[in-house]
């Protein structure tokens, strides 16, 4: 009985207080939907990584395949089989659809009779009914569910490609791969036009020997685990996303914080009253535990919907930058178990507890017959704000230790988030010690009001303005990181990609045939081969291309640190390499030091001689000169030529190119098209971060308004005195806004800073750890002009609908709060 | 002789496409109709080495044999080695993946205490087996058998490992082939199911063993049955009990049993006299009585057999030499060296199918 009288007194509040209520829900709401959002997004990838990598039998399976990665004669297959290796074969290549010209979709064949027994292909048993069913003619294209309707075809379709072979009947598996078409080897080889060619062969997990002599510098195995690279690659990408989310939750929260924080504060005289009237403290709590509780509840739920429409509106974009970045196939609609469900409720649940506990604790320590006062309260308030500077300088601390002793991804973050929130801390307390000389120093009467009556609001508006302070800071750094990225990138690739085209032969034979046809062609300045082998290096995938010694690369092959003079000289002449930034972060090497390649005649230790950019690239690469990868792999021919000519010679020499060699479109590129597609995955990849982003923006500027909103309603008794002194109410609705502006430009101008640290420490910091490359850090004024307007702009927007209601305020109302006045 | 019917099982999957109608259909699908594969007729004229490779147009097929061994020490040892082909489709063998057969071997060896059996599977038309004339030679993997000499079962190899065992025999004969059967056209059923059916039943084999890690070198004689069809079994027959015996007299004898799941089971067999001269025993001529059981992989399983053939005065009883000789397979049968004690004392294999 008194549980619920005591539950509907409480609850009578929000009846008043709508928009109090509203802010909370908005506050969880918003916490919830974006972080839930984020985690759809990167389940739903590593789902798809890990359909992708059990496709057969369940797990990752180890493979033979050729070192470069090129295919092989079927051949090879059988000679294995026939000396007792339980190998099966696979082709993988993509292919483009008639009518879907715009994407190259993924073909894997299979040999279902060979594959070692009791696999599952996609997670199907495979008894010899359904094994025949699959490769006798018209045979079927496993396909998932969701690939299939996003080429909006349906089961029993055939569709073509555009050489014009017929698929067979499509036929949708649950748990296919997404993005992959699935069929009989012979099926692939033929949709794929290479006829007794394979990519890799299958091991049984269990089965382990030395390969037989003949094949030793032919084929290499890859355990089960290094299939796997792709959820270690791409790993760094999902924390970026995860950092987002967390950031916005923490956002909400503040919010959720400031707007129940006040309704505790305007409640103060309910509890005292319901404790005199004999309700137990232990039921209060309960009570606004379980008020709380509801409120969790419903934001939660919201947030959790919105949350799978805000994943699906990115999805596609995310998709495609991880397909563009790491070939990684990600299904285009979301499955998520009903596990993400209740987290997304639970995760606002907690977030409510951990946004509420510091009022519910005030609440339980509510002394039962302390007076409403408002000067001791201000008092509390700075015993208050010095606890926060503590608490802020103990966070800043943890962020330079994690500077000077951090050496990882996770101590990055560390390092972001002690300093986004000491920061955050501070703000009240550096805008306070702001504001009390300027008190001391303002004369007009007028003046030392809007400037004391500033201090006292900013108790009320400091979470919203810290929310604001994050959001534009998060904002400034992100913005300069991607800004300073995209240039670097592009000077990078202009430097880069100077060769004005690139081929690719289809096999070795047309590689040696067509390297010394290339150098008959008077056109062609330079032809310059490439060779190519993969390797793991300490664990890391990385591809070993051999070069020839020529001024190209001198020209064009910018190094960000070599050893001693002339290093391409040392490089052709010396047992040199060259790597990749990242690669030597990963390592932990630096020029001057020795790396180990393994070689099929054992381990070879070059000395690095340079280090250059290799933005974008997830896979380790290295540069050594075309001798001595020949030495180490002799059966190797040119992968690709990188060919300089006349850009007006160009279609003679391609005309000339196919009358001889008949090569297929994709074989040859040229720099216009390559340079295009590179920044088109550079764009994706960050459109999905940019949105996140001004999101949070979106949120701050919410916290804001609500605190601003919620504020304005107790601010009538402050205002009624001035208004009674012959301060008219367009005066006052000014002196207001001034307030507003005054604290936002002030949090403002601290944002500027720590949105350039911030961009310092993405720079310097978060990508060298997650991508292993170092950013120039790079500040772009026109940015932060726009993005200053932005927020005075969110502010005004912010502060309209408070003003104009308090200009709306009729006289009688601000008379009446003399009368309330106790 | 005897197993290979189970191939069928991938005959039965042809037929099994259209899932109308889950009647039985005989062990493994055997009993399936024969759609558009040629069918067995009396009269043919085998004709050699032609018949010794695989014959397009025919849905099932297998090259079987079997080894009686002992160690220098006299313990008995039991080989099985067996190719089948299975076609899915009743058209001429073509190259590549568009080739419409199915291989599959099926190898074990068997001593007093141990039984390893394994297979392979393989598709046809890419190499990874087949079956190939001169030199003769019937391969799945690195399991062959496989022709030495120009007259294709003169002197031959055959091998087979797998994770626990592994043999390497060399069976040598000069003794002519057996036609089984109406020169060659051995009938299943009453209703007329018929197969092509040969046997070298002359063999001696010798070689090495492994199991399990240790090495034998055995001898014995051995045993080839050569056998195809597109439709041996009756859709009413469940399986069958077959018999392979190489008596110490020099005479063999091959006797089977399909058992029906309406009337008294089809008892047929063949008398080879030691010169290869053969005499076809009607079921009259024959009593087959098992006598005894064992539970082998959870189901009773007669492991032990009187045979008597009052025309040829034999009276024998049949002994697994080890009981639990289950092919544990996808096609699982019970498969296994046997001894023959009684008037005429030697030894061979028994097969055991659809129990």
């Amino acid at each position: 009985m008194i549980w619920r009288q005591t539950l509907r007194a409480l609850l009578s509040h929000w009846r008043r207080h709508p928009v109090q209520f509203f802010s909370v829900l908005t506050g969880l709401w918003l916490a919830t939907s974006l972080l839930t959002g984020v985690e759809a997004l990167n389940s739903q990838a590593r789902d798809s990584y890990a359909r992708a990598s059990q496709m057969i039998g369940g797990e990752p399976q180890a493979s033979l395949s050729t070192p470069n990665g090129a295919l092989f004669p079927q051949r090879w297959f059988i000679e294995l089989r026939r000396q007792g290796w339980p190998v099966s074969p696979v082709l993988q290549g993509r292919l483009t659809l008639k009518g879907q010209e715009d994407q190259r979709i993924q073909v894997m064949g299979i040999e279902p009779v060979s594959l070692p027994s009791d696999s599952a292909v996609a997670g199907q048993a495979m008894p010899i009914e359904r094994i025949v069913e699959f490769f006798s003619p018209p045979g079927s294209t496993w396909i998932s569910l969701d690939t299939m309707q996003m080429l909006g075809l349906r089961e029993g379709d055939t569709p073509r490609t555009v050489n014009g072979q017929t698929l067979p009947p499509l036929l949708a598996q649950k748990d296919m791969a997404p993005g992959l078409l699935l069929v009989d080897i012979g099926v692939a080889q033929r949709l794929l036009e290479q006829p007794e060619q394979l990519s890799r062969l299958l091991l049984p997990k269990d089965f382990h020997q030395e390969l037989p002599a003949s094949f030793n510098d032919r084929l290499q195995l890859k355990s089960s685990g290094e299939e796997n690279n792709l959820e270690r690659l791409t790993e760094s990408f999902h924390l970026n996303l995860d950092a987002l989310g967390f950031l916005s939750f923490l956002v909400g929260l503040f919010i959720v914080h400031a707007a129940i924080g006040l309704a505790l504060e305007q409640r103060r005289g309910l509890l005292r009253t319901l404790r005199a009237c004999g309700v137990s403290a232990r039921m209060l709590i309960a009570c606004l535990v379980v008020e709380l509780g509801v409120l969790a509840l419903i934001g939660g739920l919201f947030g959790v919907i919105s949350g799978y429409w805000l994943a699906s509106v990115l999805l596609p974009d995310v998709a495609a930058s991880l397909r563009g970045l790491y070939g990684a196939e990600v299904a285009g609609q979301l499955r998520l178990s009903p596990w993400w469900w209740f987290s997304g409720i639970g995760l606002s649940l907690l977030g409510a507890l951990l946004a509420g506990a510091n009022s519910l604790l005030r609440a339980a320590r509510l002394p039962l017959l302390a007076v409403a006062d408002p000067q001791a309260w201000h008092q509390q308030y700075s015993r208050w704000l010095r606890r926060q500077g503590w608490l802020a300088t103990a966070l800043l601390t943890i962020a330079l230790a994690a500077l000077i002793w951090g050496d990882s991804l996770s101590s990055g973050f560390v390092l972001m988030a002690g300093l986004l929130l000491g920061a955050a801390l501070a703000l009240p307390v550096l805008l306070s010690a702001l504001l009390n000389p300027l008190l001391g120093r303002s004369r007009s009467v007028l003046g030392q009001w809007f400037l004391a009556d500033c201090r006292q609001q900013l108790p009320a508006l400091s979470l919203a303005l810290m929310a604001l302070l994050l959001a534009l800071a998060a904002n400034i750094g992100a913005g300069s990181m991607t800004a300073g990225f995209r240039q670097t990138f592009n000077d990078w690739l202009e430097q880069r990609l100077s060769a004005e085209l690139y081929i690719n032969p289809a096999n070795p034979a047309q590689a040696r045939e067509m390297h010394s046809w290339l150098r008959q062609q008077p056109n062609v300045t330079a032809v310059l081969p490439n060779w190519q082998v993969s390797v793991t290096l300490q664990g890391w995938p990385a591809d070993v291309y051999g070069i020839i010694d020529h001024s190209y690369y001198r020209q064009h092959w910018p190094l960000l640190d070599s050893s001693g003079s002339d290093p391409w000289g040392k490089l052709a002449t010396d047992d040199a390499v060259m790597l990749s930034e990242q690669l030597a972060r990963r390592l932990k090497v630096k020029p001057g030091e020795h790396l180990n390649v393994p070689t099929p005649n054992g381990t070879w230790s070059p000395r690095i001689v340079g280090i250059y950019a290799d933005y974008g690239n997830p896979k380790g690469h290295v540069l050594i000169s075309s001798e001595h990868l020949l030495r180490g792999w002799p059966q190797l021919t040119p992968n690709r030529f990188n060919l300089r000519i006349d850009p007006a010679q160009i279609p003679a020499l391609l005309n000339a190119l196919q009358a001889r060699f008949a090569l297929d479109d994709n074989r040859i590129v040229d720099q216009a098209r390559l340079k295009g597609w590179s920044v088109q995955v550079f764009e994706r990849t960050f459109a999905a971060t940019a949105a996140l982003n001004s999101l949070t923006l979106a949120v701050a500027g919410v916290a804001l308004f609500i605190s601003l909103l919620t504020q304005s309603q107790s601010r009538l008794s402050q205002l009624a005195p001035l208004w009674a002194l012959g301060v008219t109410r367009k005066q006052l609705m000014l002196l207001n806004l001034g307030q507003t502006w005054l604290l936002a430009v002030l949090t403002l101008l601290l944002a500027l800073p720590l949105g350039i640290a911030l961009a310092w420490c993405l720079d310097a910091v978060i990508n060298v750890q997650a991508f292993g490359w170092r950013l120039p850090l790079r500040v772009f004024p026109l940015q932060l002009l726009q993005l200053m307007g932005l927020a005075l702009l969110a502010t005004l927007l912010a502060s309209a609908w408070p003003l104009y209601s308090l200009y709306r305020t009729q006289p009688a109302d601000l008379l009446r709060t003399f009368a309330h006045e106790d | 002789m005897r197993t290979k019917w189970l191939v069928l099982m991938i005959a039965l999957l042809l037929g099994g496409c259209d899932q109308s109608a889950p009647e039985e259909k005989g062990f493994a699908g055997m009993g399936d109709q024969a759609q558009s594969f040629t069918p067995v007729v009396p009269g043919r004229v085998f004709s050699f080495p032609a018949d010794h490779g695989a014959h397009d147009g025919f849905r099932i097929e297998w090259w079987y044999v079997t080894a009686n061994l002992k160690d220098q020490q006299g313990n008995d040892f039991g080989v099985q080695w067996t190719l089948f082909r299975s076609a899915l489709k009743p058209v001429a063998e073509q190259a590549g993946w568009g080739n419409q057969t199915i291989w599959l071997g099926h190898a074990a060896v068997t001593s007093r205490s141990v039984h390893h059996a394994a297979e392979r599977y393989a598709r046809g038309g890419v190499g990874q087996a087949g079956v190939r004339l001169a030199p003769f030679e019937a391969w799945i993997d690195d399991w062959m058998f496989a022709s030495q000499a120009q007259d294709p079962l003169r002197d031959m190899q055959l091998s087979a490992r797998d994770k626990n065992f592994a043999y390497q025999l060399r069976l040598t004969s000069s003794r002519p082939l057996v036609l089984q059967g109406d020169n060659g056209f051995s009938q299943k059923s009453e209703e007329g199911q018929a197969s092509y059916y040969y046997s070298q039943p002359f063999f001696q084999a010798s070689g090495t063993l492994q199991i399990d890690g240790q090495t034998y070198t055995v001898s014995g004689p051995a045993w080839l049955d050569r056998e195809w069809s597109s439709q041996p079994l009756t859709a009413n027959q469940t399986g069958w009990d077959w018999f392979s015996l190489h008596l110490d007299s020099g005479e063999h004898v091959m006797l089977y049993r399909m058992r029906q799941k309406t009337g008294a089971p089809y008892l047929t067999g063949t008398w080879i006299a030691a010169d290869g001269q053969i005499q076809t025993l009607r079921s009259e001529q024959i009593s087959l009585v098992p006598q005894d059981t064992a539970k082998v992989a959870d189901r009773p399983m007669p492991v032990k057999w009187s045979i008597r053939i009052p025309d040829k005065k034999l009276d024998i009883s049949v002994d697994a030499i080890n009981r639990n000789a289950w092919m544990d397979l996808r096609i699982p049968y019970w498969e296994g060296p046997v001894k023959i004690n009684g008037s005429h004392p030697g030894q061979g294999y028994l097969e055991m199918t659809g129990y």
